[in-house]
Parts: C-alpha cells; sequence; structure tokens
C-alpha cells in the first residue's frame, strides 16, 4: 500500500471522495508519523489525536453519505496562532502556555465547516516574530532539509515554521499559516513547499492572535500550487467580525492552475537586485523568467523605486502595530502573570518580562518607541508614508504587467543559531516579501530548483489586490517548469 | 472690556477665570461602540462582558452603527459640523480597566468637528460657548477597591460602552456659566434621545479646565488667539454634579490666584475633586502624564459617512431646546423666562403643550411650572413619569377660564385631581364647588351679612378699602364658591360705593 502520507490534498480529497482509503486510515497514517517525527522536527506542539479521530470518523460518515465538504475527511496541521476552541492556543509564547479559547477563529472555523480535520497545533516564532522559529518558547523547528555534506540542523525559516516543517516532513497534507512579512512565503521557500499570502481582507482576522493588523493574513502552506488554492479557498472568506474583512466573494483558485500563461506580462523589478545577492539566487531568478518567457510570458522589466524603504518601514509598523496589539498580556484575565510583584506597574511589568522571549519584548520597545511623543512623526507617520508610496509603486505597474517575478529569499534555508546573534541580519530574510504585506498584495512563493548545497529556493509570484486567480495561473506555470520533485532524504 | 460680574478681586488685582470643558455622555445604546454586548445599568458584576471587551486574544472591534448615528445626531443638534470621514485611534496605556491596553477613541479625525451652543445665563442673556469636537470612545471598566482589605476587583460591564466626548472652546468664564452650559448640552443630548443624561449614574460627566490670568487678558486672547494671554490650566476630572462643577470651580480658581499672589506658578496637572473635604487635590503633573502612543487603530477602517444618511438624520431631528423656546414665546405668547422653565426638560414641554392646545397658555404654563412641578418633585418625579394626565390641566384651566370656578378654588380642585379622584370637572361636581355667579343667591348673602353688620356697613363709605372685609364674608357664606367679580359689583352696588 502506498504511504497515504506522501499524497497532495488533492489526491487525497479524491481519494477520499472515491473511497479508496478512509478518513481514519489517513488520519491514523499522520498521527504515526507525527509521532515518530516530532520529537526530532518539533513542528507541533500540541497533537490532537483524539479530535482528529472524531472528525476523521464523523468524516467518514458523511463521505459514506456522499456528503461532504471541499476538505472533507484532510488531515490538516494548524499554526498556533489561530485561536481553537477548546484546544490549547499559545502563539508560540510563555505568555499563554495554557490558554485554551472559548472560541474558533473563522479561518479554522472555515475549514471545519469544509470537513477538514485537525491533527495537531504547529510550532511558531513567538507571536509571529521570527524569520527562522528560534523565538519559539516551544523551542526551534527543525527544517526536514539538510545541506550536502553537513549534519547541522537547519531552521524552516519562520514564523510559520512548525506549518512548512510539517508539511515538508509529511506530518499533514497541508497547513495555515499567517504572514506579516514573509512568514508563509519564507518558511515555503525553505522547505520546497508553496506557500501564498492573499490580498489583505481575503482571509478573516478574526481569532487570529494578532501581530500588526494592518499587515497579518491568513494563508496556506502547502505541497502543490494547487492544494494550495484548495486550501485557500476555504480559509478565505468576508467576515463580518473582521472589520478589514472584504465583501467580496471567494473563486475557485484551483481552476486557474494550470490555465495557460501565454499573453502573460511579468514585471521583473530592478529594485529587487541585491548587492551581495548569492548568484545562486539570481540565477534562479533568470531561470525564473526563461520559463515564463517560453510559456508564452511577455517579461517587463519595471522599477518599484521605494523597494529599498520597505525592510525600515515594515520595521516600523508591525513594531508599533505589535507594541498596542500585545498590551492584553498583562497578566490580568488570562495568560501569564508574575506570582511575586511588589505594585500594580511591576505585576505588569514582571508578567510580561516572565512570559515574553526576547525578539517580541526587542519589538515591543522599539513599538513603543516610534509611536511615543516626540518621534511618531518622525518614526511612525513617516512610514506610513513611505507605505504609500510603496504601494503606489505597484499601482504605477498594474498598467504594463499582470505579475511580478521575484526570488522569496535572499538565501536558502541557514542554520539554528546562525543568525541569532543580529536581529538586523535575520531582519533582511523578509527583504523580498515585506512589499507585498505593506501594499496589502497578493504573493505566493514556488519551489523552483535547489542550491548548490542541495536546498530548496523559491521564486516569488506577486499579484494584484484581488488577482490571486493570475498569481496562482503564473506560479501553476512555473511549478511546472520547475518540476520540482525533490524530497529531503530521511534522517529524523 | 471685561464685565465686573466676570472678575475675581485678589490682593493684588483683578482676575478673571477662563474655562473649557470636556463632557463625557454616554451614548444612549443597547449595545457597546465595538462589541454588540448589552449596555444597561443593575447588571451583576461581568454579566455584561463579551470577549472583545474583555481583551481576548484575536478578537477585533466591529463599529456599532446605531452608535454611529447617535453621535451624528447629537453633532447636529449642537448645530456642528459632521465630518464625513474620521478615523479611530488607539490611547494606550496600562490598568485593570482597560482589558485590550489601548482605548479606542478618535483623536485626529473626530467625527464631529466645530459648533456653536447658545446658553441662557442665570440673568436672562445668552452667550455663545464654541464646540471644538465631538468624538466618539470607549468607556473603560470600574475597579472596586472596597471588597476586600487586599484585592481589588475589576468589573468590566461598563468597558466599550459607546461614549461621545464634547470638547468645547475656553468660552467659560463663571462657575454660573460652567453649569449653565452643561446644563445645556445635557438637555440638548436628551431632547435628541442620545444620552439619558443621567448625573448620578455617571452617564454624563464633566472634566473641567480651569485657568486664571490677569483681568483684560481674556479679551487680548480673544483678539489675538494667543494662548499665552491665558494662565496655566488645571484639568478636574470627573466632576458628576453641577453643585460639584460650580464647587471644584470656585475652589479651584482661588487656589490658582492665591499661588501666583503669592509669586508661584500653576503647574498643569490633572485634579480630583473632592467634595466631602471641598477642594481639588493634585493626580497627575504634565511630567508624570503617561505618553498615550495615540496611533489610528488598524483594526478599523477610517469610518466614511454618505451625505445622504446624514441629511435624513437631520430631517428626522426632533425640535431642539432652542427652537422651541423661541416657538413657545411666539406662538404662545410666554415670556422668555417661562419658555426657558418649560423647554429646560422636553418632557414638561411636550405635557405644558398637551394642555395648552386652545388654552390660556399663560395660566397653563403656570400651572406646569408651579403646581405640577411642585407636586412631582414633592413625589420625587419628574414630568417623564408623571402620572397627572396634561388633559386635566387642560380642562382645570378652561374651568377657570369659563369661570366654573375660581383661581382660588382651582388649587382646592387640584387637590382633589392629584390624589385621583377624578377629572376636575368630576371634582367639581362631586364636591360641588361651582362658582356662584346666580346673582340672587349672592345678593341674598349680601344682603344679611349688611343687615347683621349695620355699623361695618357705614364705615365703608368713609373707607371704601374695607370692602375686602365684606367680600371674605361673602365668600365665607357661600363656601367660597361665588364669583368674587360678581360679589364685588354687588357689594358695592347694595353699600352705594
Amino acid at each position: 500500500m502506498t504511504d497515504l502520507t506522501k499524497l497532495t490534498l488533492a489526491d487525497a480529497v479524491d481519494g477520499l471522495k472515491a473511497k479508496t482509503f478512509s478518513s481514519e486510515e489517513l488520519t491514523k497514517a499522520f498521527l504515526t508519523n507525527i509521532e515518530a517525527s516530532n520529537p526530532t522536527l518539533n513542528a507541533y506542539v500540541e497533537v490532537t489525536a483524539d479530535k482528529a479521530l472524531k472528525q476523521a470518523r464523523a468524516s467518514d460518515a458523511r463521505l459514506a453519505k456522499g456528503e461532504g465538504g471541499a476538505l472533507e475527511g484532510a488531515p490538516l496541521g494548524i499554526k498556533d496562532l489561530f485561536c481553537t476552541e477548546g484546544v490549547q492556543t499559545t502563539a508560540g509564547s510563555n505568555m499563554l502556555r495554557g490558554f485554551v479559547p472559548p472560541y474558533e477563529s473563522t479561518v479554522t472555523a472555515n475549514l471545519w465547516r469544509d470537513g477538514a480535520v485537525m491533527l495537531g497545533k504547529l510550532n511558531m516564532d513567538e507571536f509571529a516574530m521570527g524569520s527562522s522559529n528560534e523565538t519559539s518558547a516551544f523551542g526551534p523547528v527543525k527544517n526536514p532539509w539538510k545541506s550536502k555534506g553537513s549534519n547541522a540542523d537547519l531552521t524552516p525559516g519562520g514564523s510559520s515554521g512548525g506549518s512548512a516543517s510539517a508539511v515538508a516532513a509529511d506530518l499533514c497534507l497541508a497547513a495555515t499559516a499567517s504572514d506579516t512579512g514573509g512568514s508563509i512565503r519564507q518558511p515555503a521557500a525553505f522547505t520546497g513547499t508553496v506557500g501564498i499570502k492573499p490580498t489583505y481582507g481575503r482571509a478573516s482576522r478574526y481569532g487570529m492572535v494578532a501581530f500588526a493588523s494592518s499587515l497579518d493574513q491568513a494563508g496556506p502552506i502547502a505541497k502543490t500550487v494547487k492544494d494550495s488554492a484548495l486550501l485557500l479557498n476555504s480559509m478565505c472568506s468576508f467576515d463580518a467580525k473582521d472589520s478589514t474583512s472584504l465583501d467580496i466573494p471567494t473563486p475557485d483558485w484551483t481552476q486557474s492552475v494550470g490555465q495557460s500563461v501565454k499573453g502573460l506580462r511579468i514585471g521583473v523589478p530592478k529594485e529587487y537586485v541585491l548587492d551581495g545577492m548569492p548568484a545562486e539566487i539570481q540565477k534562479l531568478w533568470e531561470q525564473g523568467v526563461a520559463w515564463l518567457k517560453a510559456a508564452g510570458c511577455e517579461i517587463v522589466e519595471i522599477s518599484l523605486p521605494h523597494t529599498k524603504y520597505a525592510l525600515p518601514t515594515y520595521y516600523i509598523v508591525a513594531p508599533a502595530e505589535a507594541s498596542s496589539n500585545l498590551a492584553r498580556y498583562d497578566g490580568m484575565r488570562f495568560g501569564h502573570r508574575a506570582e511575586q510583584f511588589t505594585s500594580l506597574d511591576d505585576l505588569y511589568a514582571t508578567s510580561r518580562a516572565e512570559g515574553f522571549g526576547k525578539e517580541v519584548q526587542r519589538r515591543l520597545t522599539i513599538g513603543a518607541y516610534v509611536l511615543s511623543a516626540g518621534f511618531y512623526d518622525a518614526y511612525y507617520v513617516k512610514a506610513l508614508k513611505v507605505r504609500r508610496r510603496i504601494a503606489q509603486d505597484f499601482d504605477n505597474v498594474w498598467g504594463q504587467v499582470d505579475a511580478i517575478l521575484t526570488p522569496s529569499t535572499p538565501s536558502a534555508a541557514f542554520a539554528i543559531g546562525d543568525k541569532q546573534i543580529d536581529p538586523l541580519t535575520m531582519y533582511l530574510n523578509d527583504v523580498f516579501t515585506v512589499t507585498t504585506n505593506l501594499a496589502g498584495l497578493p504573493g505566493i512563493s514556488v519551489p523552483a530548483g535547489l542550491s548548490a548545497d542541495g536546498l530548496p529556493l523559491g521564486l516569488q509570484v506577486i499579484g494584484k489586490a484581488l488577482d490571486e486567480a493570475t498569481v496562482f495561473q503564473v506560479a501553476g506555470a512555473l511549478e511546472d517548469a520547475a518540476g520540482f520533485v525533490a524530497k529531503p532524504d530521511r534522517w529524523w | 472690556m471685561t464685565e465686573n460680574s466676570k472678575l475675581i478681586q485678589g490682593r493684588t488685582g483683578a482676575w478673571e477665570i477662563v474655562m473649557g470643558l470636556e463632557i463625557h455622555a454616554q451614548v444612549a445604546s443597547n449595545a457597546k461602540l465595538f462589541s454588540g454586548a448589552a449596555v444597561g445599568f443593575g447588571a451583576g458584576p461581568n454579566e455584561q462582558v463579551s470577549l472583545i471587551d474583555a481583551g481576548f486574544p484575536g478578537m477585533l472591534p466591529t463599529l456599532n452603527k446605531y452608535c454611529v448615528e447617535q453621535a451624528v445626531k447629537s453633532g447636529l443638534g449642537l448645530r456642528a459640523q459632521i465630518n464625513l470621514k474620521s478615523q479611530f485611534d488607539r490611547k494606550n496605556y496600562f490598568y485593570p480597566d482597560l482589558p485590550t491596553g489601548y482605548q479606542i477613541s478618535q483623536l485626529y479625525h473626530p467625527i464631529v468637528g466645530e459648533g456653536v451652543v447658545e446658553v441662557e445665563a442665570e440673568d436672562g442673556s445668552f452667550f455663545n460657548v464654541g464646540i471644538e469636537r465631538l468624538h466618539l470612545e470607549q468607556d473603560a471598566g470600574k475597579l472596586i477597591h472596597d471588597l476586600s482589605p487586599t484585592e481589588s476587583y475589576v468589573d468590566l460591564n461598563r468597558a466599550g460602552t459607546a461614549l461621545m466626548e464634547i470638547v468645547s472652546r475656553p468660552d467659560i468664564r463663571t462657575p454660573e456659566e460652567a453649569v449653565a452650559y452643561v446644563k445645556k448640552i445635557r438637555t440638548i443630548l436628551i431632547y435628541l434621545g442620545t444620552c439619558d443624561g443621567d448625573m448620578e449614574k455617571g452617564n454624563l460627566r464633566a472634566d473641567v479646565n480651569v485657568s486664571v490670568c490677569r483681568a483684560g487678558n481674556y479679551d487680548k486672547f480673544k483678539e489675538t488667539g494667543d494662548f499665552s494671554f491665558l494662565g496655566t490650566r488645571c484639568e478636574i476630572k470627573n466632576v458628576n454634579s453641577f453643585r460639584f462643577i460650580s464647587q471644584a470651580i470656585q475652589y479651584e480658581a482661588r487656589r490658582q490666584i492665591e499661588i501666583l499672589e503669592d509669586g508661584g506658578s500653576i503647574t498643569q496637572e490633572t485634579r480630583l475633586y473632592d467634595p466631602t473635604a471641598g477642594e481639588t487635590r493634585s493626580m497627575r503633573s504634565k511630567e508624570e502624564a503617561q505618553d498615550y502612543r495615540y496611533f489610528p487603530d488598524p483594526d478599523l477602517l477610517p469610518l466614511v459617512l454618505e451625505q445622504a444618511w446624514i441629511d435624513a438624520i437631520k430631517a428626522d431631528l426632533p425640535e431642539l431646546p432652542d427652537d422651541k423656546r423661541r416657538r413657545f414665546m411666539s406662538e404662545y405668547g410666554l415670556s422668555q423666562y417661562d419658555a426657558g422653565v418649560l423647554i429646560s426638560e422636553q418632557a414638561k414641554a411636550l405635557y405644558f403643550e398637551a394642555a395648552a392646545k386652545g388654552r390660556d397658555a399663560k395660566l397653563v404654563s403656570n400651572w406646569v411650572t408651579n403646581e405640577v412641578s411642585a407636586r412631582l418633585a414633592a413625589d420625587g418625579k419628574d414630568f417623564s413619569d408623571n402620572p397627572l394626565p396634561a388633559a386635566h390641566v387642560a380642562q382645570l384651566v378652561e374651568l377657570i377660564e369659563t369661570n366654573v370656578i375660581s383661581s382660588k378654588i382651582a388649587k382646592e380642585v387640584f387637590d382633589y385631581v392629584w390624589n385621583g379622584e377624578g377629572s376636575p370637572a368630576e371634582v367639581v361636581e362631586k364636591h360641588g364647588l361651582k362658582q356662584v355667579t346666580d346673582t340672587g343667591a349672592i345678593e341674598k348673602a349680601v344682603d344679611e351679612i349688611i343687615a347683621a353688620n349695620p355699623d361695618k356697613a357705614a364705615a365703608v363709605a368713609e373707607k371704601p378699602q374695607a370692602i375686602g372685609w365684606f367680600v371674605g364674608q361673602v365668600m365665607k357664606a357661600t363656601g367660597g364658591k361665588a364669583n368674587p367679580a360678581a360679589v364685588n359689583d354687588i357689594l358695592k352696588a347694595k353699600l352705594g360705593l
């Protein structure tokens, strides 16, 4: 019998519908895999085996009657940023260790509505602040990939490192993730998986632990472009409980995957050529251009002049919002509370000092600083202005191009511990991805090749607001052309 | 020239007070501003709290449209600019009554901009107070310190309730003006139904910014707009009665003048009024003031209103107090004072109008503002829970107008009616209080009294004022029911006056 855990989400859903196998069998296969692998990879912070089996049996009952939703019986992993009713939700933080929400996030509620099965909660950087999963209070996630000739453990990227690692190591069919500055796309690129961040407002933020409200957006990490489309279909919806949710229908994006890209105009932004960028990244990008050209696309060199300001802008806006969003973790109503304190202020300070890790504290401090009297105009207001310019850059090119192609990351996966010394080099990981968050645009990372060290590399397709369809179309073409089938050698 | 009434004499010369008020009015709404949780008085602790109010992870605010409508209505009532685009900002600070660690307010772009309120002073003159803005914001919860010697308790029922903060220009000059201004705002909001105005429950409260300056400097400020002519202000927080507003201002102005006359300077600070001690006390100075790190709330989109929607609200506005007062004066011929007393309470004004149709309005006004008001006050009621139908007042006045009863008897009739004995007509019938206009009956009484008191009758010729004694006797003999005019005429004729 084939290893069910190696199936794509789309094939698994078809197999379940055809009753080739049951959801219970499939779920058990994943639970077995998780049991064997998770002690090493640390992708899951909590495995909800009982819940999974219960859901699987319910799905089987529906499938037996010829009923069921688009994801009926499909076992998924859930990033621990999504509140799940009755299941601990920590956002990777000691602050929320033991917090069991009495409510369900809209995104996960949509998945259960469509019949998905929850295997457990996936590890992540604390409050989604990080690019390597090393800031998690539950320890770093290991990337199933290793460099040729090295035994060093690599990071799967972050903040959705648990999601990416779990998908790459077949610990779930696909996973939910979230992206504030690249937290879906960078881990996807580091693990040879596909990750898409949709247009801001497509997926509801209700019940998703907030990092930076104006940037946070949920999306999937999956094995194929089609799988990511299938999962995104379910995740997105208009939600009156989120004021920034867009009241527009969600199309069936699986229809876009595989459509010809002939005649599409693809922008290649010259500002994304970085000084000191590894040659293999440049080469991969050129390869991507060549593939799309061969598929009939017209390649247009474009300019996005404010790109160089994107990272500094991001690292003002995101911490500013975070400093306010995370003020609710005060030890009063839920979450960690200091046992020893001398005053109200001391209770706040101690609870937060004990509950938050270093990176979170760093960003909250930056955020409070850029919003403080006397600095607000110079930092925050200016950052908002630059943010508008960055969005304007994109608006200016949409007349000439239908989508934009860039590398997903400036490097392949790096070793755990490598970039911890200097937070700024860690921040550089987001250099190609933050612009779409700042502009609210959809962006996907598609595995497109291997580095010289045998590590996966990704290409990013950026689309117009609400035009995920074109993004999926182009991503599908890249996937076809790249023919990326490599899987990590199992060492864990 | 500054009017003398606005000056305070100090040891070293005259001073004047300058005030601006921030009124916090709880929006009359069944649901909170962003959570949909119920709003109400009398619920048990933390019974009206949603996960959004309690700041749970992943919870998001969604704006209550009704509260927006109420704010727009209030803005229109203040004759203020309604901003088609406004925005919500976060005011960040830590306190246990503030679950999210920030209050959602509108600092940079309020929903309502500039307006003007006309306020009637005690002497019947009018003064204008500029409105700088009205914005929507969330209220905080409540801390309870007296349930335990070692713990403080938090009640979040009020957390997230919608408030309108109405900020005035520094156009208020005396404690009396401040009180009149708050009363006026309160009346307008009650008329509009946008705030119940219940100050006892804290549903309307004021922060009073007080500064003092040398006589004449206020005029210079008005001419130039240069705030340096004004003194340093202190903000007295959360004063929740008219009396306390007046007392707090008087104390605070004196305090500031004394400091300045002793050569000191005023520190900008937030103060609290202690009604028991009758003094204001420092809460925190400007240096200790928190940096609230205001920034636009990224969970909420800018609030964009359509002019047509505002126009529809405007078309639906009830008659405002100023308009009502002017109409009462022109339509019913009432004095400014009487009209002012009637319109001070919307229910009172409605009651008056219900009773005044086709009647002597001045008379109805007197009955409403004197007798009815006094009885209600004695019973701890007001016009909104008035047990006496307006039709009864109308009928009572009609009975007086048509000489069925005298004004004097009317008081007696009113007593019976108030005590629930029926309508005035029924009471008059039942107790036989009809005025005697039958000249025969009166003549008979007059004759008898003159006959019984010949000496007094003779004396009247010398001293015509003594007729009053005869009038009294006749009224007594007729049980007060004789028509006083008829009695007078007949007496004069019989006594040869």
